[in-house]
C-alpha cells in the first residue's frame, strides 16, 4: 500500500534569505536544550543499566551443587565464528563419585577475550547450559596473555547459575532404576 | 573508469602522478583514506585546478576482510554474525536481509511474528542509520548541533536494541528460519515510546537546516544526479530516489510482510544533495509511521519457523531433556542449516540501498559461493562522474550526502 510522494521544495522567504529567522529559531532550540534532562553519563562514575539478557563476557558456570556443568563436547569451540575457545577434553576425575558417569570434562578450557566477539553462539547452542555471557562490558588488561582466560578463571567470573534439569542426576537415576549402575553408555550422541 | 587500459595499469595514486607531469598546473591532492569526511577509509585522489576537481579516482580496499571467501568456509548461521560488519551502522538490516536470501533458498514460511519483528527491526535500523546520516552530513556542512541530537536518538534506539538482541552494535540477531530470541516484555511500549519522542528531535532538526540559507546555500544544485546517471550507475537507496526515480523495494517487491503497511515513497525532483536531505528526512518520518502500525497490528505466534526442523535448532529445554532433540542440535549446529541445491539472489531495501546476496548452494549447510552486493559500492562508483567541475568544499557536502559505509563497500 506504498504511495510515492514527491518532495516539493518552495523557495526562500524574504525573511529566509536575511538568514534572521533561522539565527532566532536556531538559537531558541539549543536554548531550550539547555534545560532538557542531560543525556549524558558520568562514566565510570555513572554506569549504565545493563538488561538482562546482555552479551558480555563468556564465562563457564557450575550447578547449584558447585559441581562443573561442561562435558566438553565441544560445540561451543565448533561454531565460535572467530574460533577464541580452545578446549581440551579429559576424563572426570575419580573423586567426584555423583559425577564419574558424565564421562568427560574439559581439561583445559580456555577462551581468548581478544578473539571473542560477544556473538553469544556459544550459550545458544550448548548442551548443558555450561556456558553463559555475563553482564560484564568492559575488559581490560596489560597483556596478551592477561586476556586468555583459562578455565579456573572461567569458573571464577561464571560462578554458579540455578538448574532447572540437573540432567546427568535424573539420568544416573533412570539408570539406576532399571539397574545399570552409574555409568551408563548411553551417551554417544556425538558425531 | 574512464578507459579500461587505465584502470589495468595498477594503483590509482602512480595513474594520478602520471597524469601531473603532463599537466603541470594541475594539483594532486589526497583526501584519505583516514580523514574525517570519508566517513571510514576511503581516500580521494583529485586532480584540481586551482579550487575547482577536475579529475578524481576513489579508491577503495582498505577495509577488506575477504566476507565473501569467510562465508564459504562456515555454516549459514555462523555467517550472520558477518553480516552485522557490512553495513555497521545498521546491523540489524543486514542480518534480516541475509536471513531472509538464505530462506528464499529453502523455501521457508515464516511465521507472522518473525516478519513483524524483522520488519520492525529493519525499520529501526533505518532510522538509526538515517539519523546518523543526516547528522553527520550536517556536520560536514558545517552544522554541528543536529549531529549531538541525532546521537541522543540513536543511544535510545541502541538501548533498544541492547535490551532485544543482548549488544548494541553488533546485532547478530536473525538466524536461518528465525529470530534468536522473542521480543521482551514491554519493549514493543518502549518502541512506542521512542517513536513518540522522535518526531521532536525530526523537528528541532527542520528548524535548524530545512529552511536554512547557509545549509541550502551548501547543498542546493551541488552533487546533481541526474536520473539517467543514477539509473546506469546502479544507484540505489534514498540517492536513487533522490533523482527521482520511484524504486524501493519495500514497495515493488515486498518481503516481511512490507505490502500490509501503509506508507509514502518519497522522491527528489532534481537529485542534488539537498534532494538527497529531504528524501532522508521524509523517510525517517515514514519509518516511524510503518513503526507504529507494526507495534500497533503486533501478531502472536512463534518467532521461528516450526517446520523447520533441519534448520533451526529446537527449544533449549527441549535440547536438554531430550535425546531427539539434542541430537538434531548437533547436528544443525556441526553441519549447518540443511539447505537445497540451487542458486537464489535476493535484495532487501537497507538503509543505504538494495542489499543483494547472491547464493550458490551445492546443498548441506555451508554457502558454495556467496555474493554480495554492497549498495555503498555502487553509489560510490558514480564520484568519478559527479564530483569533477565541483569545488573542493563541495567534496565533503557531496560525501555526506551519499551516506556511504566503507564496512561494506570493502566487505
Ligand atoms: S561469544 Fe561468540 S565469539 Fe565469544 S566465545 Fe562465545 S561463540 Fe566465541
Ligand atoms: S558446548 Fe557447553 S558442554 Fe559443550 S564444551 Fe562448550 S561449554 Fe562445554
Amino acid at each position: 500500500m506504498a504511495k510515492t510522494k514527491v518532495m516539493e521544495r518552495k523557495p526562500l522567504s524574504w525573511a529566509e534569505r536575511t538568514y534572521l529567522p533561522q539565527i532566532i529559531t536556531g538559537l531558541l532550540t539549543t536554548f531550550r536544550n539547555l534545560f532538557r534532562p542531560k543525556v549524558t553519563l558520568q562514566y565510570p562514575d555513572e554506569r549504565p543499566r545493563i538488561p538482562n539478557d546482555y552479551r558480555g563476557v563468556p564465562t563457564l558456570v557450575k550447578d547449584p551443587n558447585e559441581r562443573e556443568k561442561c562435558v566438553s563436547c565441544q560445540l561451543c569451540e565448533f561454531v565460535c565464528p572467530p574460533k577464541a575457545i580452545r578446549i581440551t577434553p579429559g576424563a572426570i576425575s575419580t573423586e567426584e563419585t555423583d559425577r564419574t558417569h558424565v564421562e568427560k570434562a574439559p581439561k583445559e578450557f580456555e577462551i581468548n577475550m581478544l578473539r571473542c566477539i560477544y556473538c553469544g553462539y556459544c550459550e545458544e547452542v550448548c548442551p548443558e547450559e555450561a556456558i553463559f555471557l555475563q553482564d560484564i562490558y568492559s575488559l581490560n588488561g596489560y597483556t596478551r596473555e592477561q586476556m586468555q582466560f583459562n578455565k579456573e578463571k572461567l569458573y571464577e567470573l561464571g560462578g554458579v547459575l540455578p538448574d532447572q534439569h540437573f540432567k546427568w542426576d535424573k539420568k544416573r537415576a533412570a539408570a539406576e532404576k532399571i539397574g545399570l549402575g552409574s555409568s551408563s553408555d548411553e551417551e554417544t550422541e556425538e558425531e | 573508469m574512464s578507459r579500461i587500459e587505465e584502470v589495468s595499469i595498477g594503483d590509482a595514486a602512480s595513474r594520478s602522478a602520471a597524469a601531473d607531469e603532463t599537466k603541470p598546473d594541475r594539483m594532486a591532492l589526497n583526501v584519505g583514506p583516514s580523514h574525517p569526511t570519508t566517513h571510514g577509509v576511503l581516500r580521494l585522489i583529485m586532480e584540481l585546478d586551482g579550487d575547482v576537481i577536475t579529475k578524481c579516482d576513489p579508491v577503495i580496499g582498505y577495509l577488506h576482510r575477504g566476507d565473501e571467501k569467510i562465508a564459504e568456509n562456515m555454516t549459514y548461521n555462523q555467517f550472520v554474525t558477518f553480516t552485522d560488519r557490512l553495513d555497521y551502522i545498521s546491523p540489524l538490516a543486514n542480518n534480516v536481509a541475509y536471513a531472509l536470501a538464505v530462506e528464499s533458498l529453502a523455501d521457508i514460511e515464516i511465521p507472522e511474528r518473525c516478519q513483524a519483528i524483522r520488519a520492525l527491526v529493519c525499520e529501526l535500523a533505518r532510522l538509526s542509520s538515517h539519523m546518523l546520516g543526516l547528522g553527520v552530513y550536517a556536520m560536514d556542512a558545517g552544522a554541528w548541533t543536529p549531529f549531538f541530537y541525532a546521537f541522543t536518538e540513536r543511544e535510545k534506539l541502541y538501548t533498544l536494541f541492547e535490551e532485544l538482541t543482548g549488544a548494541r552494535f553488533t546485532t547478530s540477531y536473525t538466524r536461518i528460519g528465525g529470530v534468536v530470541r522473542d521480543v521482551p516484555d514491554g519493549w514493543l511500549g518502549r518502541v512506542s515510546k521512542f517513536c513518540d519522542d522522535l518526531p521532536n528531535t525530526l523537528r528541532d532538526f527542520d528548524k535548524l537546516l530545512t529552511r536554512n540559507r547557509i545549509f541550502l546555500e551548501r547543498t542546493e544544485g551541488i552533487g546533481v544526479i541526474s536520473r539517467e546517471d543514477a539509473l546506469a550507475y546502479g544507484l540505489t537507496g534514498p540517492n536513487l530516489r533522490a533523482s527521482g526515480v520511484d524504486f524501493d523495494l519495500r514497495k515493488d517487491r515486498p518481503y516481511c510482510g512490507y505490502e500490509k503497511y501503509d506508507f509514502e515513497v518519497p522522491i527528489g525532483t532534481t537529485g542534488d544533495c539537498y534532494d538527497r536531505y529531504l528524501v532522508r528526512m521524509e523517510e525517517v518520518r515514514q519509518s516511524v509511521h510503518i513503526v507504529r502500525q507494526i507495534v500497533d497490528s503486533f501478531p502472536d505466534g512463534l518467532w521461528y519457523s516450526e517446520e523447520a526442523k533441519k534448520i533451526f535448532p529446537p527449544p533449549k529445554d527441549k535440547i536438554l531433556t531430550s535425546m531427539e532433540e539434542l541430537i538434531q542440535n548437533f547436528m544443525i549446529v556441526t553441519e549447518g542449516p540443511q539447505m537445497p541445491e540451487g542458486e537464489v539472489y535476493f535484495e532487501a531495501e537497507n538503509p543505504k540501498g538494495a542489499l543483494g546476496f547472491f547464493l550458490v548452494s551445492k546443498g548441506g549447510g555451508v554457502p558454495y559461493r556467496l555474493k554480495i552486493r554492497a549498495p555503498s559500492f555502487c553509489n560510490l562508483s558514480i564520484l568519478e562522474k559527479m564530483l569533477p567541475g565541483h569545488m573542493l568544499t563541495d567534496v565533503t557536502v557531496i560525501l555526506g550526502s551519499l551516506d556511504f559505509v566503507m564496512g561494506e563497500c570493502d566487505r
